[in-house]
């Protein structure tokens, strides 16, 4: 890898596709005062193991605890006032 | 686009050019240059000018759809250009005094992003939202409809002009943004298919522009100020950040139509388009804010305050056409013009 490449030119995983088909690889933004941006070929599923409804590649997971929609972020971290340390 | 009807002597000296029902093409174009040059002088309000507005969206029309009669070399015709220009000119001064910036914030991703947030957090106006969910009648709804019919029903449009004109990080954010909206892929999914389909559930023609004889100047000028800065490569800033503005005001409105709809007896197919901007514009705030407006101003700081007029300017426009609808509802009255086009 260059070493002239700035950090978010890196890719994750040389080699592998980014972002694309199976092994995109997966990354996890922590927004401040707001939900987990994540990225990439993931699976997310419910205790049981069983996958949850998920109709878009990257999704925003609550982590205010006030969504309406959890897992998914539904913007009420606005409104209840949420800070985040990152 | 079907022709919509004139609202006055500019726009109906541009549809008769654009249609070929003037015997010396050259001599109409001469009476719409004059028509245009009195029309924006005198003009009390040019947000609230019928003519001037449909001229201007009839203008822009030319590089979406089209105009039904209308021959497709006047897209680049240079006398209308001008045309447009001088509307334009007038139409940008206004909503520049309208907007009041405050101090700029550092010209940082995080900086930008907060500012942005900060922003569309103080919305003052009367909230139409909450009025659909706990208030709006059937035909409210209807009237709704009408108004998000003219920029849903090619959702995402005027800010995809941006994207050839943005690099690096706030192109790739802006794509990421841009094809969740086309659903990816899947024209089930594309917002502007959501949209025609809660229409057809309200028993509504969900062709484009059916019903744009129907909307007021304000509502026009609310879709011309997107492409306004959709079109115009000096102002990728404004785009940009009219974008994240509306990203950033969508998620709790939409879960506030979707109950105004439940609420009146309509099922999922209605409410389908609402609840799935609840959840996508949750996503696309954070990738507007941080990634598209805060990567454009990092990359090139000389744009920040255009982000942020860009901003302000959606969310002032978008906040008078609000008081007008909300205005007319509370006294009972229609908010849209009388027009064939409602006829039951």
């Amino acid at each position: 890898m260059s070493a002239d490449l700035r950090n978010e030119e890196r890719d994750p995983a040389p080699g592998r596709p980014l972002n694309s088909g199976a092994a995109a690889p997966v990354s996890v933004v922590a927004c401040p005062d707001g939900p987990l941006l994540v990225r990439g070929d993931f699976v997310l599923v419910g205790a049981d193991g069983e996958e949850l409804p998920r109709t878009r590649r990257t999704v925003a997971l609550c982590r205010c605890g006030a969504s309406a929609l959890k897992p998914y972020c539904d913007g009420s971290h606005k409104f209840t006032g949420f800070r985040s340390d990152v | 686009m079907k022709q919509p009807a004139p609202r006055g002597e500019a726009s109906t000296l541009l549809l008769a050019v654009l249609t070929g029902t003037v015997d010396s093409p050259g001599d109409a174009l001469s009476l719409l240059e004059s028509a245009v040059g009195a029309a924006v002088t005198r003009t009390p309000d040019i947000l609230h000018d019928d003519d001037l507005q449909l001229a201007l969206f009839c203008l822009y029309e030319l590089h979406y759809s089209g105009i039904e009669g209308a021959g497709d070399d006047w897209e680049w015709n240079l006398r209308l250009l001008g045309v447009r220009q001088r509307i334009e000119v007038a139409f940008e001064a206004r909503v520049r005094d309208e907007v009041v910036l405050g101090e700029l914030p550092d010209a940082t991703g995080e900086a930008v992003c907060a500012e942005l947030f900060r922003m569309t957090a103080g919305d003052s106006g009367p909230s139409m939202s909450r009025f659909v969910a706990r208030t709006a009648t059937d035909d409210q709804l209807r009237e709704f409809l009408v108004h998000r019919s003219i920029s849903q029903l090619r959702e995402a449009d005027p800010h995809t002009w941006a994207i050839p004109r943005l690099a690096g990080r706030a192109k790739a954010a802006l794509v990421e943004i841009q094809a969740d909206e086309y659903g990816n892929g899947l024209l089930a999914r594309m917002h502007s298919s959501l949209f025609a389909r809660t229409m057809r559930e309200l028993g509504m023609d969900d062709t484009y522009g059916a019903y744009l004889d129907a909307a007021p100047a304000i509502t026009l000028a609310s879709n011309n100020l997107m492409s306004l800065f959709g079109l115009n490569r000096r102002l990728r800033g404004a785009i940009v950040g009219h974008l994240a503005a509306y990203e950033m005001t969508s998620s709790q409105p939409n879960r506030l139509y979707s109950r105004g709809f439940t609420r009146l007896g309509y099922g999922e197919a209605a409410t389908g388009y609402f609840d799935e901007h609840v959840e996508a514009d949750a996503v696309h705030e954070q990738i507007a804010g941080r990634d598209m407006a805060g990567g454009l101003v990092e990359s090139d700081p000389h744009l920040l305050a255009d982000v942020l007029f860009g901003a302000a300017a959606a969310l002032a426009v978008d906040s008078i056409m609000t008081e007008r609808i909300m205005a007319a509802w509370e006294d009972g009255r229609s908010s849209l013009l009388p027009s064939e086009a409602m006829a039951p």
